[in-house]
């Protein structure tokens, strides 16, 4: 059953093949026998998933269809979920039983999916390997001595060995389209302001973007149906009507044009994935794609500026964590200041520690204009050559991540040497285009992903696109044989 | 040596909004504690904020009425700092970028001289919550009931230089914001509150001397003290050879005094920038003129108009526009009293604010209904009653003893204007004191007023003081 | 460049973190590592170009002035590490 695409699932459903009962159960138990090796799942939530698909099942006895309609899904740990755990891979908010469900969670419940649990994932989604976990490393299905990238690492690995048909995930400068490349699954970030970010616990407000992981192009199509769209709670999100993903990925790719920025396949992309990345190329064209040489020139900058303002928006998104209202505290206080520095020094860690103290002293007083809003002006440049591009191309690809899954603890000694692994997905949420990673062969036996940026609003396009080569190649198929 | 202070306000009005500026939470004051605190005010993790359309238009209605630019481009920036009350650990204000900037608004000083005082910017941003430091074992309770209420910071150039002026320009924003109706104006309840930046200098320097800011002044009458304080501390400071240190200070109402309130290494960094959870906030023509279809009269123009069409003087109609309920009273006051402008001001000022002012009463409080009030003054212009015999009515309506004609009927006030049962007391009040005639007669014109005294006394107050007059002339003349 | 002890102890004080002495020499040479890269930034040169604090040059969405919101105090403070009375307790503010 742990094969079947969510529409081929839900196929079964209204066949009443299987039940959604069944179908819950059977990821519960893949879930109990497998995840043990990944660390995938913070939380399991067992019973409620088992309730929850019995009350699927009797929405459809009363008539009711959907296509997520008894889906079993597994909830990045970022999303708010009523009377759940919601960490945020955090030791801070490791108590924290989230009183109200994020929007795109209400949609779930309202689309009758299930859900199965809560990902584990890089402490408040900062991270590139998964490693910054409060509950420890999530390992890449097709390796376990590899990571599975970050921050969405765990619905990376869940969706990768299939102890879930399908999760969610946040994408702040790489964090679903790099752990999915690095697994082999499709993942999509969104145009920013498509999905809703309310309920969805903030590391960079400007720059988050809740999106879909699944093995497929066609699954991650049925699921931004369901979390897209505009939200009041969320002042930032786009009234723009949500199109039928599913029904644009027949359309042919004929005449299609690529653009390959020139910047992507330079010096730093390793030698293995630049070879599958072309092999993934030329299946396009033969597609019916046209490809053209185009460059983003500010390419180079997007790591430094993005270094600057996700820790200044962190550094202030996350003032919130003060022992005082909910999260952790520490024992105590002996006054309001001690309770404030020991309750955050104690509950967050390094990473987040450092990416705070960042952006604390890019915002502080003399530093501002050489740091942040130089930054906001880089911005605005990355943002152009991206308008530029779209001037001459339909969508833009190349590598996601430079390399293959690296080794556990190969990159945690040096911080740049990590943030350095997301210098092509970063430019991305700086300019607020959408891009999607899809896998397109094995390196060194680990996946390559191949990543496609649209326009803004053209996640549409993007979906096509990839179903389309997918149609064409087995990649998004392949599971890992451990898990098979 | 002559010094010269140099002050300037920011005053935070609660704006009436009845939802919370960036959440649907009720703004409604003295509720449960935390019971008014929805996710987004206790600043859960994952809420996100939407700004109050009403705190906007309340915000463009001030900037109209000072005169001021309405910005069509304005941004919302979070200002960090880490405090108990202050739940997502930065407040959402505005910085550089204010919805109302430049605007000013005429004061008019003791010497009856008018200045203008310039409004440098009114900005939109959210209240903080409250600690209650009555004692939890050594700890302190917060409640965010508060958090989140909008309010609108109007900052005042530092163009005031005196204590009196500081409070005549406060009074005067107190009742533009309600004239307004965007804030309740409710000092005891913290809907409007100020603070003051203070500092002095030699009179004819053009520096600015270092300033201090006051916090904590919550009434007209201590605000007026704490910058008097202030501004000798400032003086007794620089005279005995010492320097001005620019601080926060908190000033203490039983003590009256002020006294430093942060520690110094405690150098405030607000870190600002533009808030990423909110796009600038664009303003429209069309926004900026439905607003202004909504202004009402305003102080200014309301008492020019009652200089004009009520023949007040600029004393009396200063008073009477003072708030805007208050000028609504007298003018519904005139109305009943078909058209007795004056009367109705001198009844207006004198009784009836006397005797709310005894009782710590607004005038939304009076016991005394304008048609009441004007109900009486048609019984005196009508004279069925003496002005004198008025107060006596004016007290029984005061007790809630009925209308004016009620209270007359009951009480027999009315008036004897029948000349022949005034002729009658004057002739028994002759008859009674031949003495005093006799005294008149020879030259003691003084004594003409014992006579009406006496015709009053035996009238019980009822004889029209007239009539009175005018047949007391005659008797004691004709011989 | 390079952070001093000082500053990255007043940023940490500024950040309300707590960092063990022994941390703040890694803290400093990790830190000072980020901003070197960071400055890579001061190569181009932007002079008028607008800052993009957001993705879209838009204004924002007002809400109606409706209370849409009740009483959840029991939920919210079954969640809160100390409450009495209705009240988030904190150690003693002192002003």
């Amino acid at each position: 059953m742990h094969t079947l695409s969510i529409a081929e699932m839900a196929e079964g459903l209204r066949a009443k093949k299987f039940s959604s009962v069944e179908l819950t159960d059977a990821f519960l138990a893949r879930i109990a026998k497998f995840d043990k090796q990944l660390n995938a799942y913070v939380t399991v939530t067992a019973d409620q998933a088992r309730a929850e698909a019995k009350k699927a099942d009797q929405r459809r006895t009363k008539g009711e269809d959907g296509p997520l309609l008894g889906i079993p899904i597994a909830q990045k740990d970022i999303f708010c979920t009523r009377g759940v755990k919601t960490s945020c891979g955090s030791k801070m908010l490791d108590n924290f039983i989230a009183p109200y469900d994020a929007t795109t969670v209400a949609k779930f419940n309202q689309a009758g999916a299930v859900m199965l649990g809560k990902t584990n994932m890089d402490e408040f989604a900062m991270g590139s390997s998964n490693e910054t976990s409060f509950y420890g490393p999530v390992r890449n299905p097709w390796n376990t001595k590899t990571v599975p990238g970050g921050s969405s690492g765990g619905s990376a690995a869940v969706v990768a060995a299939r102890l879930a048909p399908a999760a969610t995930g946040t994408d702040t400068g790489g964090s679903i389209r790099q752990p999915a490349a690095l697994v082999g699954i499709t993942g999509l970030k969104p145009t920013y302001g498509r999905v809703s970010r309310y309920g969805m616990i903030a590391f960079a407000s400007s720059l988050d973007q809740g999106g879909p992981m699944a093995p497929s192009a066609e699954d991650a199509a049925i699921l931004l149906r369901a979390m897209a769209g505009f939200d009041p709670l969320d002042s930032t999100s786009m009234d723009k009507a949500v199109p039928d993903y599913a029904a644009q990925l027949s359309a042919s790719i004929k005449g299609l044009k690529i653009g390959l920025p020139k910047e992507y396949f330079g010096e730093g992309l390793d030698g293995a994935v630049a070879k599958v990345i072309g092999e993934a190329i030329e299946q396009l064209k033969k597609l019916g794609a046209t490809v053209h040489e185009i460059s983003l020139p500010n390419t180079g900058l997007a790591v430094p500026t993005y270094y600057v303002i996700a820790p200044a928006e962190c550094s202030s998104n996350l003032s919130r964590f003060d022992g005082v209202r909910f999260g952790y505290r520490c024992k105590d206080p002996k006054d309001l200041h001690d309770l404030y520095k020991r309750s955050r020094g104690e509950g967050f860690g390094a990473e987040v520690k450092r990416r705070i103290m960042i952006g604390t002293y890019a915002l502080s007083a003399g530093y501002y204009d050489a740091y942040y809003l130089k930054a906001q002006q880089l911005r605005r440049l990355i943002k152009n050559d991206f308008d530029e591009a779209f001037k001459k191309v339909d969508v833009i690809a190349g590598p996601t991540s430079p390399s293959v899954a690296f080794n556990l603890g190969e990159k945690t000694a040096d911080p740049v040497t990590m943030y350095l692994s997301d210098i092509y997905t970063i430019a991305v949420n700086l300019a607020g285009v959408p891009a999607l990673s899809m896998p397109a062969g094995f390196a060194n036996k680990l996946p390559v992903g191949l990543q496609l940026i649209g326009n803004f609003f053209d996640e549409g396009r993007l979906l096509n696109v990839a179903h389309q080569y997918q149609l064409a190649t087995d990649w998004h198929r392949r599971i890992p044989a451990e898990f098979a | 040596m002559e010094w010269e202070a140099v002050i300037g306000l920011e005053i935070h009005a609660q704006l009436a909004t009845r939802s919370k500026i960036f959440s649907g939470a009720s703004t409604d004051f003295g509720a449960e504690p935390n019971t008014q605190a929805c996710a987004v005010d206790l600043g859960l993790p994952g809420v996100l904020p939407v700004l109050n359309k009403e705190a906007v238009r309340m915000a463009a209605k001030f900037g109209l009425a000072v005169g001021a630019t309405v910005a069509k481009r304005s941004v919302f920036a979070r200002k960090n700092y880490f405090y108990p009350d202050l739940p997502k650990g930065y407040q959402i204000s505005q910085y550089e970028l204010p919805i109302v900037a430049k605007g000013k608004i005429e004061i008019e000083l003791e010497s009856g001289e008018h200045k203008t005082v310039g409004i440098t910017r009114a900005h939109l941003e959210e209240d903080a919550g409250k600690s209650l430091h009555e004692d939890f074992h050594g700890m302190t309770g917060i409640d965010l009931n508060r958090a989140g209420t909008p309010l609108l910071e109007i900052v005042s150039e530092p163009d005031l230089r005196s204590a009196a002026e500081a409070v005549t320009y406060l009074k005067k924003i107190h009742s533009l914001v309600r004239y307004l109706e965007i804030c309740d104006g409710n000092m005891q309840e913290g809907s409007f509150r100020c603070d003051a930046n203070v500092s002095v200098r030699r009179k004819g320097a053009d520096k600015f001397g270092t300033r201090a800011e006051i916090k904590n002044v919550n009434s007209f009458r201590f605000v007026e003290k704490a910058i008097n304080f202030e501004i000798e501390r400032q003086i007794e400071l620089i005279e005995s050879g010492g320097q001005v240190v620019q601080e926060t200070r908190l000033y203490d109402a039983d003590k009256d005094e002020t006294r430093s309130m942060r520690s110094k290494e405690e150098a405030m960094d607000y870190r600002y920038f533009p808030d990423p959870d909110l796009l600038p906030l664009i303003i429209d023509d069309a926004f900026v003129e439905g607003v202004r279809k909504t202004l009402p009269e305003l102080p200014d123009a309301k008492r020019e108009r009652f200089v004009k069409d009520y023949g007040l003087s600029n004393y009396d109609a200063s008073v009477l526009t003072t708030s805007r309920e208050l000028a609504q009273y007298y003018e519904a006051v005139v109305k009943a009293a078909k058209g007795e402008a004056k009367l109705s001001a001198n009844w207006v000022m004198g009784e009836l604010l006397g005797a709310l002012n005894k009782e710590n009463k607004d005038i939304t409080q009076s016991p005394i209904g304008a048609q009441q009030l004007g109900g009486m003054i048609c019984r005196i212009t009508d004279n069925t009653i003496s002005g004198k015999i008025a107060k006596q009515v004016f007290e029984a309506m005061w007790a809630g003893e009925g209308d004016a004609d009620a209270v007359i009927e009951a009480k027999g006030l009315r008036q004897v204007t029948d000349t022949g049962a005034i002729a009658k007391i004057i002739d028994d009040v002759i008859a009674k004191n031949p003495e005093q005639v006799e005294q008149y007669r020879s030259g003691k014109d003084k004594l003409f007023g014992f006579f009406v005294g006496q015709v009053m006394k035996e009238s019980k107050g009822k004889a029209n003081p007239g009539q009175v007059n005018d047949l007391l002339k005659q008797k004691l003349d004709n011989k | 460049m390079s952070l001093s002890r000082d500053q990255v102890t007043k940023i940490a004080h500024l950040a309300r973190l707590d960092i063990a002495e022994a941390d703040v020499a890694k803290y400093q040479s990790e830190l000072s590592n980020i901003l070197t890269m960071v400055e890579q930034m001061s190569a181009v040169d932007t002079k008028g170009v607008d800052p993009m604090p957001h993705p879209f040059d838009l204004g924002q969405r007002l809400r109606e002035d409706e209370v849409t919101e009740s009483n959840q105090r029991e939920s919210f403070q079954a969640i809160a590490p100390q409450v009495e009375a209705g009240l988030y307790l904190v150690p003693k503010v002192i002003e």
